[in-house]
């Protein structure tokens, strides 16, 4: 709940006229791309969390904005994702999700622009963060489940189980972010977060 | 305001999502996800509870009393995308006129 009110306030300071409409279409492509579960292995499927291609194209504060909206209205009107797990869920892949994003995503972009082209930059960066952050939120709810766990598995073996899927589910994360900042940045750079508000001294443009 | 030329960026962006959520949410996998899967196969499903709004009438991204699953799904997908829409709206527009 702090960090929801802290969020609430930093993307208010954020906020321009021209970003707020791409915000609330990156959360609206956001839920879209939620429903849309793609298979990973025999059984099993996984969907976008979506936290690296919101921090990329609207910035880490806003990012946890429109994944709280989104996760909000699922368990609200689809009855997916527990009313008593929407916190956690919130905190796994509104906070988790988004801030390892955004972290990796600053770190290689950095790295990247000093060699290649901004755009070419962003998307790697913003691909790698992807793939990144689905096994990173995973370990988060295993986390909370070693915490608070009523079920009487081992940590272990949930953290294996969970880690390994959710690195193929990662893939998955990696090609969409890939596709979706690819055609953005081709067509608005301007518009795109991560390739006007983070620094690049000495690189290339 | 929007200038014209991010209006038809926008106006492209809101299709597609439109056509994602209502039309290709259809051929979506229905086998459980990462987090399912491993509940089950592990055990930990079990302690998972009953959605309180189980009976809702958009529960499991399906619209109660349509028969045809296609269509079905697809209207929720786009209700969904609605209201994830306004409430985004209505946040941005709270958030941005408290700015001094």
């Amino acid at each position: 709940m702090a960090g929801l009110a802290v969020t609430l306030k930093s993307a208010k300071n954020k906020l321009d006229e021209r970003s707020a409409p791409l915000i609330g279409l990156v959360a609206v492509f956001i839920f879209a791309v939620q429903m849309l579960n793609f298979p990973v292995a025999a059984g099993t499927s996984g969907h976008l969390l979506g936290g690296a291609l919101a921090v990329v194209l609207v910035g880490p504060y806003a990012a946890t904005l429109a994944l709280t909206v989104v996760l909000l209205i699922q368990a609200l009107l689809f009855a997916d994702g527990g009313l008593t797990a929407l916190g956690l869920n919130i905190f796994n892949m509104g906070f988790v999700g988004v801030w390892v994003s955004y972290a990796i995503f600053v770190l290689i972009y950095k790295i990247l622009a000093k060699f290649g082209s901004q755009k070419t930059s962003v998307v790697i960066a913003g691909s790698i963060a992807a793939f990144i952050s689905v096994p990173a939120a995973a370990s988060a709810f295993v986390f909370q489940y070693w915490i608070g766990g009523v079920a009487t598995y081992s940590t272990t073996t949930v953290l294996g189980a969970m880690v390994g899927t959710h690195i193929l589910i990662g893939v998955g994360e990696a090609i969409i972010t890939f596709l979706t900042i690819s055609a953005v940045i081709s067509t608005r750079k301007d518009l795109v977060y991560g390739a006007n508000k983070i620094s690049t001294k000495g690189a290339k443009s | 305001m929007i200038e014209q030329s991010n209006k038809k960026f926008y106006l492209v962006f809101l299709l597609v999502t439109i056509g994602l959520a209502g039309i290709v949410s259809f051929y979506a996998s229905s086998s459980p996800d990462g987090l399912e899967k491993v509940a089950e196969d592990v055990g930990f499903i079990e302690t998972a509870q009953d959605h309180s709004l189980d009976n809702s009438a958009l529960a499991d991204y399906g619209v109660a009393g349509i028969e045809n699953e296609r269509l079905s799904v697809g209207i929720a997908g786009i209700i969904g995308v609605i209201a994830t829409g306004v409430l985004m709206y209505l946040i941005i527009k709270f958030i941005s006129r408290k700015k001094p």
